[in-house]
């Protein structure tokens, strides 16, 4: 009923409207499809993309990234910026406006209140924040006026766009979380499970793990959005039957991040229902090269630390050899279709901070070869090469998935075509990617000496990502193996780099020392030997009008624009 | 009987406690962390902090105790406070999930009418049909018949699920477009439009693991049958002029049924537990998807809980198991 | 069954086990079902011997193709030949189901009888059957991985020790439905009139067990058989696909099958080889395993 008298008091702005722009809740009901099922719809409790994402219907940040990275304002004014005046000259604090008369889905207004709420939630000691590292370094948030919230970082901060940017760092509502600080964030089960919000749907039905019911939410600020009146938002299956859902049976509109192979894409399109569309982030597929020794002769406390250097990939022409035998070109065929991209760099995007190598994009067995046999390295009996009694013989670990185990038998092959002999091995992804310290088989621990994962950085800065390989992040068993220099790299000047992008504020300045830092990781040095630069893949129905897809943020981040096409 | 059930019942009490021990001591032992699924773009320290807010930090006997208490105390509570309205329970703290930071029972109870549908309802479908082929197969050994039914529930067991689900998929949804294959957990049979529809939307996974459980207890009931028709009491029966099918329904069945018991039984704390892979391929989202989902996401107090109820199930059914084999053979005695 | 050759008086005398061999090869099913186990068995074991391709060659320029002369299963999604995959992933699904089958109905009928003749140790082995039966299996076989999977790589050869593990797991978590089968039935079988005869007349509990319990228990335990042995080629596959099993260059039935779902509309031909070779494998043993029961029933072979 409410949305009735709103769609009357919005009848003026329907009358300018384009004609595609119907009034709110017009065109009925949206199903989404997610193979991973949303647990909390909580983003600070949860950083899954599955519950970022089904979160970002209902709860908005100040700005957000479109399709190309470049910032929106959603919730603020504008962006901040130096120039105007938004962010201070010494990089220190940044002053946020809110947009006038936005309102939360119950009514109330949103204040500045709410969002330095959003602050201290996030940042209570005791509530486990998952999405702390976006208020790194900041010192207070403060409530100017009403509608202006300034927030004031430790030390200069070149990129101040991490609270309250993104789908991970939303706005909620101080007047519902008030009581869910620190230790008791996790037991408001009923605010977890259905925050209010400003966004352009609100929670119905919530069942974790399975399904959200949501309904068009009748405060939202465009009078004429969302289209649609109700949205299911389901979740769970597997990528197969999300991809079938949408592009063969039409049951639903909308399915995210297919990883399938792109020859099964391409026939399920056949189907005609739908179209598969294709996004690319800073999502690279690397192989990640062992500098530390992880021989199981060695005793634990030694084996893959800094203590023990790995015997022949140590290397840096074992390392080049290994990477020039690999077609990257077919990998990107086989494993990722139009959904994969050869790439030569840790940072393929965005462009400012890209270096465009492409060192390695042809296939060099002869070369490799050539290379082995100049740095010492002599085929024996068995065609395994060796030096000095140390022979070639590398394990190769990943986590399991159908893509990953073709790379491997891919490689394998090249890799034996240059005389280097290889054990794969395949571990659980809950085991792999766990930091458990007693298993031997997470990928920090790295007791293999290459292993293959997919890794990428949030927002459009890639500062923090390139900081993780300093000397000493490494995993060890002092720090329980946690720690994000997978491979034990470590460079003094590679250190000063890292310090240097912290204090530099020009933008293009920036893009510089990144360019420099991820040459020394990938070209200068083979420790990261990026195979594909990989895109999401998602569908809709050719139904479902106003999909934009979106890598940088949540992929619903234009849901209000969504319509359906007559 | 009774005071052997009764006897089974308080002794079931101390064996439940020790699998709950061991379950508590295998999941500590268990590689994994709770931190699996959070996105490697998540820092270290971050990540200890979450760690540390779910409880990790605490030695494994006070966090055994807490569950103890929280499962066979507070829960209870709960339950009675939900039936009689009462607030007994009123600010404790319930069994939690890593995972969606949710009471675990509350999404036992919401994922109960899905499992029930559908693993429920297979479960039945496929006893009901295989308890007539096991015997008519039996009964007429070499024949067409059993030859056939050999044959369907031998390859019907073969293979597997993760194969059969698909191929129903892709045959009547895709092709023939007769049947969803996306459950819609949300639907409400109120009228006969909807029951038709909850029909339409079961029938799929419904028709995979009938096959399974059809060819389990098929086989069983045949090797049975055949064990008694060649027994004296049949020729026995057969000689004072019974009907065949007084012979055959009546002596025969009930002394083959004692395997078939056990199997049954067995199967039946299966379906709470609900069917893995079959309710992943058609999104059923039952308690076996919760259960794998927490299992993946190291989630120990759910995979604790689910696991534990199972447990009981299987020490409940196992006693009934045990009483039935005493009221099919009045023989066996275990006094 | 009724074949009345060895009846007649002109044969010699013969031993017991001529008697049930004369038996079981009047069982057609069971002929037909061992001759069938034996091609697969052969082909399996001799034929990457004759065959030219290696199960894991990846020529990339063939993939994706349909049955050929020169690759009759064609090939897979990088070119591998599906023959020789077969033949490579049926030498160890069959090594796995059989030693795995094995020990699980080894592990469970011991447990059944013992639990179901002896009453003192009966309450003691059921309670542990409801143990095991409530252990969550996966975080259980990751533990095993997890403690076993070095030391036993270092003791026997990588290949070798995972395969001792993928057994041992699959039967240590497979026994228990075999046991309480088993168990029910000794418990009725031992309250029998023939039972309580041999009884009085003296037999050691040795005697009873192998000569009256054993043999009247012999079709469930032949039915957990053919059903386990389906069971433990599956469950291999669920192993290395959670990352548990062999290496993933390693072709097994469950795997080829496992891989080719995907491809079910595309490829149809490909998931049809590694199921009909499952089937047909579970199958043969299901007749032989009725022809065995047959040949060692005193009551049939007579006839």
């Amino acid at each position: 009923m409410k949305v009735k008298t709103l769609m009357l008091g919005a009848a003026a702005a329907f009358a300018m409207a384009p004609a595609a722009m119907a009034e709110r809740g017009s065109d009925g009901h949206v199903n989404i499809i997610y193979w991973q099922a949303p647990s909390i719809l909580n983003p600070y409790l949860s950083s899954g993309t599955k519950d970022v994402e089904s979160a970002s219907l209902t709860v908005e940040p100040l700005a957000r990234y479109d399709e190309t990275g470049k910032m929106v304002a959603f919730l603020a004014e504008d962006i901040p910026t130096v120039a105007n005046g938004g962010v201070s000259e010494d990089l220190k604090s940044i002053t946020w406006k809110l947009k006038e008369g936005l309102v939360w889905s119950d009514g109330s207004a949103l204040t500045s209140a709410d969002v330095k709420f959003t602050a201290e939630y996030c940042m209570h000691p005791e509530g486990g924040c998952a999405q702390l590292s976006f208020f790194d370094g900041v010192e207070s948030v403060e409530a100017l006026d009403d509608l202006t919230v300034k927030v004031t970082f430790a030390d200069a901060k070149p990129n101040p766009y991490g609270p309250f940017v993104g789908g991970q760092s939303p706005i909620i509502q101080k007047a519902q979380f008030e009581n869910c600080m620190g230790a008791k964030a996790p037991e408001c089960t009923a605010e977890n499970f259905g925050p209010i919000g400003t966004g352009p749907f609100v929670v119905t039905d919530f069942r974790t793990n399975d399904v959200i019911q949501y309904e068009a939410n009748p405060n939202y600020r465009d009078p004429a959005k969302p289209a649609f009146a109700t949205v299911t938002f389901k979740g769970g299956g597997d990528a197969t039957g999300a991809g079938r859902a949408v592009l063969e049976t039409g049951e639903f509109d909308y399915a995210w991040n297919l990883q399938l192979a792109p020859d099964v894409i391409a026939k399920m399109e056949e189907g005609g229902k739908g179209k598969a569309i294709a996004g690319f982030g800073p999502l690279v597929e690397r192989l990640e090269m062992n500098l530390t020794d992880p021989s199981s002769s060695l005793e634990e406390g030694v084996r893959s630390t800094v203590a023990a250097p790995h015997p022949f990939l140590s290397d840096m022409n074992v390392r080049k050899a290994l990477s020039m035998a690999i077609d990257r070109e077919l990998l990107v065929e086989i494993g990722y279709g139009k959904a994969g991209k050869v790439t030569c760099d840790l940072v393929p995007v965005p462009a400012n901070y890209a270096a465009g190598n492409d060192y390695c994009a042809t296939q060099d067995i002869a070369g490799a070869n050539a290379l082995l046999d100049e740095a010492g390295w002599v085929k024996g009996g068995d065609g395994i090469r060796a030096k000095d009694g140390v022979k070639l013989s590398i394990l190769y670990q990943t986590s399991t998935n159908a893509v990953r185990q073709d790379f491997q038998a891919l490689i394998k092959q090249w890799w034996s075509e240059i005389g280097v002999e290889t054990e794969l091995r395949n571990l659980s992804a809950s085991v792999f990617f766990g930091g458990d310290p007693g298993s031997p088989d997470t990928f920090q621990k790295f007791y293999a000496d290459v292993e293959m994962y997919a890794n990428t950085f949030n927002g459009t800065d890639p500062q923090q990502y390139l900081a993780a390989y300093r000397c000493g992040n490494e995993p060890k068993p002092d720090s329980q193996w946690q720690g994000e220099n997978i491979n034990r790299f470590c460079d003094p000047a590679y250190d000063a780099l890292i310090d240097e992008l912290a204090r530099t504020g020009d933008i293009e300045k920036r893009g510089e020392i990144a360019k420099q830092m991820n040459n020394m990781l990938t070209k200068d040095s083979y420790t990261i030997v990026p195979l594909v630069h990989r895109g999401r893949v998602s569908a809709h129905a050719n139904s479902l009008g106003g999909v934009v897809l979106n890598v940088w943020d949540s992929e619903l981040w234009n849901v209000a624009d969504w319509y359906r096409m007559k | 009987m009774l005071t052997f059930t009764i006897r089974r019942l308080i002794l079931a009490i101390p064996t439940l406690l020790f699998i709950s021990l061991v379950i508590f001591l295998l999941l500590e032992l268990a590689p994994g962390d709770p931190m699996a699924q959070v996105p490697l773009t998540v820092p270290p320290e971050v990540k200890e902090k979450m760690r540390e807010a779910l409880g990790l930090g605490e030695p494994m006997h006070v966090r055994y105790w807490k569950w103890l208490v929280q499962f066979f105390w507070i829960e209870p509570q709960v339950m009675f406070d939900h039936m009689f309205g009462t607030t007994y329970s009123e600010d404790k703290l319930r069994v939690i999930s890593w995972q969606h930071r949710g009471p675990v029972m509350d999404v036992v109870v919401e994922r109960l009418p899905q499992t029930l549908w559908v693993v429920g309802f297979s479960y039945i479908v496929g006893i009901l049909i295989a308890l007539p082929i096991g015997i008519y197969s039996a009964y007429k050994q070499y024949s067409m018949f059993d030859q056939a039914g050999t044959f369907i529930t031998m390859i019907g067991y073969s293979i597997p699920p993760f194969f059969t689900g698909p191929l129903v998929i892709v045959i009547f949804s895709v092709q023939l477009g007769w049947f969803p294959f996306i459950y819609d957990t949300t639907h409400q049979v109120t009228d006969w439009d909807s029951f038709v529809y909850q029909l339409r939307q079961m029938i799929m996974p419904v028709m995979v693991l009938a096959m399974q459980t059809t060819a389990q207890i098929s086989r069983y009931m045949r090797a049975s049958m055949l064990d008694n028709l060649n027994q004296d009491y049949v020729r026995t029966a057969r000689a004072k002029g019974l009907s065949e099918r007084v012979v055959v329904l009546v002596h025969v069945l009930r002394n083959s049924m004692i395997p078939v018991v056990t199997v049954i039984a067995l199967g039946l704390p299966a379906v709470f537990g609900g069917a893995i892979i079959t309710e992943q391929v058609f999104s059923v989202n039952g308690i076996g998807g919760q259960l794998i989902g927490a299992i993946q996401a190291n989630d120990l107090p759910t995979v604790q809980t689910l696991t534990f109820m199972f447990a009981i199930l299987i020490v409940f059914f196992n006693l009934i198991a045990d009483v039935l084999y005493g009221i099919l053979d009045p023989r066996i005695r275990y006094d | 069954m009724t074949d009345m050759s060895n009846t007649e008086p002109t044969t010699p005398p013969h031993s017991q086990w001529y008697d049930v061999w004369h038996q079981f090869k009047a069982h057609k099913g069971a002929l037909i079902g061992g001759i069938v186990f034996i091609v697969i068995v052969l082909g399996v074991f001799i034929g990457p011997w004759l065959w030219p391709y290696d199960a894991t060659f990846i020529d990339i320029r063939s993939r994706n193709q349909g049955p050929s002369l020169a690759h009759p299963f064609g090939t897979d999604q990088l070119g591998r030949d599906l023959l020789a995959r077969m033949m490579a992933g049926g030498q160890t699904s069959i090594a796995v189901g059989l030693t795995a089958m094995a020990l699980a109905l080894g592990l469970g009928s011991l447990v059944g009888i013992t639990a179901g003749y002896f009453k003192k140790l009966d309450g003691p082995l059921m309670r542990l059957t409801d143990l095991f039966l409530a252990l969550p299996i996966l975080p259980l076989l990751l533990v095993m991985m997890m403690l076993f999977r070095e030391p036993l790589s270092a003791a026997v050869g990588p290949e070798r020790g995972i395969f001792i593990l993928i057994v041992v797991a699959i039967g240590i978590t497979s026994w228990m439905p075999t046991a309480r089968i088993v168990r029910g039935d000794v418990l009725a079988i031992k309250e029998r009139e023939f039972v309580l005869a041999a009884r009085s007349i003296g037999t050691s509990n040795k005697n009873m067990i192998t000569r009256h319990i054993l043999p009247n228990v012999l079709s469930p335990i032949m039915v957990s058989a053919t059903l386990g042995i389906a069971n433990a080629i599956i469950t291999e596959s669920a192993l290395s696909f959670l990352g548990l099993g062999f290496p993933p260059d390693f072709p097994t039935w469950g795997r080829l099958l496992n891989d080719a779902v995907q491809y079910l509309q595309d490829y149809p031909e490909r998931v049809f080889w590694p199921g009909l070779a499952i089937s047909l494998t579970v199958l043969s043993v299901n007749y032989l395993g009725d022809g065995l029961r047959d040949a060692l029933d005193p009551r049939i072979r007579g006839r």
